[in-house]
């Protein structure tokens, strides 16, 4: 009897099919096990997808929603893509992102009572250093001891978050707060202002946008980039030609924990106002999600963080329309994620049975 | 003074041991993983299916044991998809461990919410209940420690010594550490590196599970959102810590309960009620972190860990 093997083939000249098939397979395929869930539930798939899609970009209210839900996903989904780009896993998106907004509040409640054009950038360049500095910790772990920082990071979100409790029923404690976990709000010149007067959009969604393009220009158009791509096909090749390896990875982890942080900053100054612990619902995790279906891709980033931050958006109100639970999304975004990076790979292998 | 006390008292050995068990099935199972040569980052979701799979099957009218099964076939389940996108597909253990985890937690509190609709708080089952070792569990200090748990503790137990004795004295143990230290060894061997490496993901995930389900069935009766809470990812520091190696993750799973025990405790006395109540809650992760730490230098890490094994190329 023969086994059943088989082996991965590079295809050497993919066709057009072969490019699209795959990706488009995958999303047909995640579609319709969201669909089979919604039936389990007892619901008509049809109306759920409907319902998803109309809650996410149905009307005004529900575009500007997806919007400003997006915008903390850009910020670390960006994060993500440039650290994962160097093959340095940055799972503490999350612990980063309650950094930029620590900071915000620390600072942004009277600390500095200076106008808006001054303290606005301020507060923000300080949020970002505050987040590279903590993924400043994991990243020397691995370059000086060679400790792995998947787990260090990981282990840090739960670290920082009790911190952050610590802090919130402690000297950041809002006196008018009632009890609550809650931070004083910050004062007015702290907060980001509406991209266009009378629409609920503030100008976090605008800083993300201009960071994407500035990282996607640091990634096609400088020594940076092109270090951290070396870097992240092949360490050893990248140190037998000169690149200070240790170096690069420090300098991408700087950068990604400052993004993950803005994340924080524009979630606190843009919408939020004072800091809670339920500030992110896991943007910092979804992040992940975000940047590989944007194949790491700093422009792809905002129309990747758009696409799940409409599934979310959407899935709230379906679920609230047709009692199905919103946890559909999360299966449905961790469903794309699997089946996507399969599909990626299928692009340019093919598999052969021997 | 008061802390040299508490670790004379047989009640907290005893903590320490409860709180050591789930970590010692996940680790075992990260381990056997790891050894065959894949990093599975989805021990956390796993985790929290298997927390709710045991117990949901125990409050839907099964025995306890079954229960346990349930909760390991579940968890198998998971292993497989995980094991065939990092095996045969070769795609990043990284990303597609995450994915799992993410999948399996979603999906829990999915169905958790399909199954108990209206309930405002988890029902109660009859869980696991106490069995004293007749004669050992009269013993001072260790007989109520040790001899006085749960069954499923004892179960814990005693697969440590099984993965240890089928790891290094049988030939599919040698033919799992092959798998993780020379694949290419193996394969001119005539054996399957995939077929070698699924079953070891496989089984695994299906440890990871029983772990969560420990949880539910014999440390607490009830299941909750966020219960697992970051202790997959502590299996994962355990299983560096233990250097790869059953007994050696056995002790640290002990030790870190212990150091958690003891916290618990601490948090009661005079001297920690000064203290905040979420320092103590950090010392497990911060523990984990400087165990790491302590042993990156000296680690004998599985030689072709993520590394994927493709016939085709040499």
């Amino acid at each position: 009897m023969k086994r059943w093997s088989m082996r991965l083939e590079p295809i050497a000249n993919p066709t057009l099919g072969r490019r699209l098939m795959p990706p488009a397979t995958a999303l047909v395929a995640t579609v319709t096990i969201a669909s089979l869930l919604a039936m389990t539930a007892g619901a008509n798939p049809f109306s759920v997808l409907g319902l998803i899609l109309k809650g996410a970009f149905g009307s005004k209210f529900a575009i500007l929603e997806t919007l400003n839900r997006a915008t903390p996903l850009i910020f670390t989904g960006l994060a993500v893509a440039v650290a994962f780009r160097a093959k340095f896993w940055n799972i503490g998106a999350e612990a980063q992102l309650y950094a930029g907004a620590l900071v915000t509040v620390v600072f942004g409640t009277g600390l500095l009572p200076w106008p808006s054009i001054a303290i606005l950038p301020v507060i923000m360049i300080l949020a970002i250093l505050a987040g590279a500095f903590l993924l400043l910790i994991p990243a020397l772990l691995k370059t000086r001891f060679g400790v792995d920082e998947v787990v260090t990071t990981l282990l840090f979100n739960f670290i920082f978050l009790l911190f952050i409790s610590m802090l919130l029923e402690g000297p950041l404690k809002d006196p008018m707060g009632m009890g609550w976990p809650k931070s004083a709000r910050v004062l007015a010149e702290v907060r980001l202002p509406r991209i266009v007067e009378g629409l609920r959009l503030h100008w976090g969604f605008g800083i993300a946008i201009i960071s994407a393009f500035v990282i996607w220009i640091i990634q096609t158009r400088s020594t940076l980039g092109y270090e951290m791509r070396a870097v992240g096909l092949n360490k050893e090749a990248a140190a037998f030609a000169g690149i200070p390896v240790n170096k690069v990875l420090v300098k991408t982890a700087l950068l990604s924990g400052g993004l993950a942080a803005l994340a924080g900053f524009s979630e606190v100054a843009g919408l939020k106002g004072s800091l809670t612990l339920d500030l992110s619902p896991g943007f910092g995790y979804t992040g992940i999600i975000v940047a590989m279906l944007a194949l790491l891709n700093p422009l792809g980033v905002v129309i990747a963080a758009l696409f799940v931050a409409g599934i979310f958006v959407g899935a709230d109100s379906m679920s609230r329309a047709a009692d199905v639970p919103t946890y559909l999304a999360d299966i449905m975004l961790a469903t794309a994620l699997l089946l996507m990076v399969l599909a990626i790979m299928l692009t340019r292998f093919r598999v052969v049975r021997d | 003074m008061e802390i040299i006390e508490i670790l004379f008292t047989a009640s907290f050995w005893a903590a320490a041991i409860r709180i050591a068990s789930p970590l010692i099935f996940a680790t075992l199972g990260e381990l056997i993983c790891e050894r065959a040569g894949v990093l599975n980052l989805g021990i956390e979701g796993i985790m929290v299916a298997g927390a709710f799979a045991g117990w949901m099957a125990v409050y839907s009218g099964t025995g306890l044991w079954t229960g346990v099964c349930v909760a390991m076939l579940v968890g198998m389940a998971f292993g497989l998809l995980h094991s065939i996108l990092t095996v045969p597909f070769g795609l990043s253990q990284h990303v597609v461990g995450l994915g799992v985890t993410l999948l399996a937690t979603s999906s829990t509190y999915y169905a958790y919410r399909l199954a108990l609709p209206e309930v405002t708080s988890p029902p109660k089952i009859e869980a696991f209940q106490p069995f004293e070792i007749p004669l050992l569990s009269d013993l001072p200090l260790v007989g109520p420690a040790l001899f006085s748990q749960t069954p499923f503790t004892y179960l814990a137990f005693a697969l440590a010594v099984v993965v240890s004795v089928v790891l290094y004295r049988t030939p599919l143990g040698l033919a799992v550490r092959a798998a993780g230290e020379n694949p290419a060894a193996v394969a001119a061997q005539g054996l399957s590196v995939s077929a070698i490496r699924m079953g070891a993901v496989v089984v695994g995930s299906g440890f990871m599970a029983v772990g969560g389900a420990f949880l539910t069935m014999s440390a607490f009766d009830s299941f909750f959102f966020e219960m697992v809470n970051g202790r997959g990812w502590i299996c994962i520091a355990l299983v560096v810590f233990g250097s790869w190696r059953p007994g050696k993750a056995l002790l640290g799973a002990v030790l870190f309960a212990a150091f958690d025990a003891l916290q618990i405790r601490v948090q009661q006395t005079g001297f920690g009620a000064d203290i905040p109540y979420q320092i103590f809650l950090m010392m497990p992760y911060v523990l984990s972190i400087v165990a790491l730490v302590v042993m990156s230098r000296r680690a004998e890490v599985p030689a072709a860990l993520m590394v994927p094994f493709n016939k085709g190329e040499r």
